[in-house]
């Protein structure tokens, strides 16, 4: 929210009609002041561990072994995104938006068709049927991973851009959301649809879909982060580097060569990894809150 | 209401099978894999009751590990929590660039826990790190921190709480957004210092968001920070950040003992379902505060 400006502060001697506004008591004018300071410094330590990896990311391997370390900027940035991404992970970098961006794409037409449903309908099994579904949102892949590896083997998705995408196309987030944002809609539109002979589906994509953009983008938004950020199952099931992930990649980075860590080069890899995500978020922030408020992310 | 008797079928049938099939049947499956000691990849199966999970609950490495994932996990949720009220709470106030703040406050939630793992990883490295070079510079010790048991652990739980402090605080932020102004100055006027204010009306109002945060959190800790774990330390040294979710990926994917690692992973859904459950009872609550 940003405050309107106000008049200026009075002068000692100035009385409050000529305009002006009463000056803060000093107590007042300190506690905002360590509001500032506070803010700052959780700020600065916040942001500490990357602004040291992009330190990081700009040095050579000598610098980067020399001790005293040295903190400022080396001239390396260019030679270490080359090496990092040599090193297969500028193809991990174009995977992982795929496979991202397929999830995203599948999971909002999933949860659109079943929100739609949920909230349009009545049918026997409902209540059952979003019991199903909702029971879903809080169990990670963590518990079944043994099994859902199994899985993989035997209906040869092993090493596959399916094995990464079909296993979280389905959201009980997104379905909850869209349940929400449905049943926020005035019943009035549906009806007058109806009463101008517009079928559900109709309804469903030339109405319904061209007013919820905002509830989409919330969506994509949370779950593209999260999709890019998958590491153990991509881990276990993609066997090879032109399939991988760019989060294993950063494992991949980290690997010693010669018993030496190239840590510049690492540092790039993992600026490469988290600036798509970053981007994603600064670019549609408004969009992570509403995500958020709306439904319990997962 | 639409009335048609087939089409609400077809619409949830697409989300319906990929429940069923990589949700709900793995889920069965793996409880079914738990009670049988299978070799060979999962080509012989021999059916052995509760055999797996008397192995699991008469191995002190397991005990240890369950220990040292409840020390990490109470570590995780409860300074996380406390840390990120804390600067919500800062956030919160009029001043000036406050949306600035907030921005600057939450950007890590867009960080994996692979790359809070890397830079972690980065400041807290022995010779390049800056960590020890200012500990070494001030204080003059350099501690050893993948090598001593203690540490360790640490350094994986402050990675894990530096990761979700901007998740935590989007949430506490958007529910102090939502107290209602005229309690807070009704309290002002009843005469209630700026710190009772906060524990009397501010904290018991975002009971629900603290609840529905303790739980989320308990699932990152548990389930999410494998990757800081796998990055920095891969469970060591020794066994000191074992974590269950490690320990289970080291048995079924390390040592390929599918029925152990099924055992585990039964165990860890038990656990789930039951944070689930209290999870839903919460979010009943919520609707009462007409929230």
């Amino acid at each position: 929210m940003v405050r309107k400006a106000k008049a200026r502060f009075c002068r000692r001697t100035e009385t409050r009609h000529t305009g002006c506004r009463p000056r803060p008591p000093m107590t007042r004018r300190l506690k905002v002041l360590a509001i500032h300071l506070a803010l700052i410094m959780s700020i600065l330590s916040i942001a500490i561990p990357v602004i040291y990896a992009i330190i990081g990311s700009t040095q050579t391997t000598a610098e980067a072994y020399r001790y005293p370390p040295k903190l400022t900027p080396g001239n390396a940035l260019f030679d270490n995104f080359r090496k990092a991404w040599n090193l297969g992970l500028g193809r991990m970098l174009g995977n992982t938006f795929l496979v991202a961006t397929g999830v995203v794409i599948g999971k909002v037409f999933l949860s659109v068709l079943a929100g739609f449903a949920f909230v349009y309908f009545r049918f026997p099994g409902k209540d059952l049927i979003f019991f199903l579904v909702l029971v879903t949102l809080m169990f990670p892949l963590e518990v079944r991973i043994v099994s859902l590896f199994d899985l993989m083997q035997r209906l040869q998705l092993g090493n596959t851009y399916y094995a990464l995408m079909l296993p979280f196309m389905a959201s009980a987030t997104g379905t909850f959301l869209f349940r929400q944002h449905f049943r926020s809609i005035p019943r009035e539109l549906v009806d007058a649809a109806r009463v101008d002979g517009a079928g559900p589906l109709r309804f469903l994509f030339q109405i319904l879909l061209p007013i919820s953009w905002n509830t989409v983008g919330a969506l994509a938004a949370v779950m593209f982060v999260y999709a890019w950020n998958q590491y153990l199952w991509p881990l276990l099931v993609i066997t090879t580097k032109d399939k991988q992930m760019i989060q294993v990649g950063l494992k991949m980075a980290l690997q010693a060569e010669a018993g030496e860590l190239d840590w510049g080069m690492a540092m790039a890899a993992t600026l490469m990894s988290i600036l798509p995500p970053l981007f994603v978020f600064f670019l549609l922030q408004e969009q992570f809150m509403r995500g958020f408020s709306l439904g319990t992310e997962k | 209401m639409y009335k048609n008797k087939l089409l609400p079928y077809l619409l949830l049938l697409p989300a319906l099978t990929v429940l069923i099939l990589f949700l709900y049947y793995p889920q069965v499956e793996v409880f079914i894999l738990s009670l049988h000691r299978v070799a060979l990849l999962g080509v012989r199966k021999v059916f052995v009751g509760f055999a797996n999970y008397q192995k699991i609950f008469s191995s002190p490495k397991y005990y240890h590990s369950l220990e040292i994932t409840l020390i990490f996990v109470a570590a995780v949720v409860l300074i996380g929590l406390a840390v990120s009220l804390g600067l919500a709470v800062l956030a919160n106030q009029k001043i000036r660039g406050a949306r600035f703040y907030r921005t600057a406050l939450i950007w890590p939630y867009a960080l994996s826990p692979a790359a809070a793992g890397t830079v972690w990883f980065f400041l807290f490295t022995p010779v390049a790190g800056l960590v020890n070079y200012v500990l070494d510079s001030t204080i003059g010790i350099r501690p050893d921190w993948f090598g001593d048991k203690v540490l360790a652990l640490a350094l994986v739980t402050g990675a894990a709480i530096w990761k979700n402090l901007g998740y935590n605080v989007i949430f506490y932020l958007a529910a102090l957004q939502n107290v209602p102004k005229e309690l807070l100055e009704a309290a002002q006027v009843d005469g209630a210092g700026a710190f009772r204010r906060f524990w009397k009306v501010t904290f018991p109002l975002l009971g629900p968001t603290t609840f529905f945060l303790l739980t989320m959190n308990m699932i990152y800790a548990f389930f999410e920070t494998f990757p800081i774990i796998d990055i920095m330390t891969r469970g060591g040294p020794g066994e000191a950040t074992n974590t269950l979710i490690y320990n289970l990926y080291r048995d079924a994917f390390r040592f390929f003992k599918t029925g152990v690692a099924s055992a585990q992973s039964v165990i860890l859904f038990l656990f789930v379902l039951i944070l689930t459950f209290l999870q839903f009872r919460t979010v009943e609550r919520r609707v009462h505060y007409g929230a």
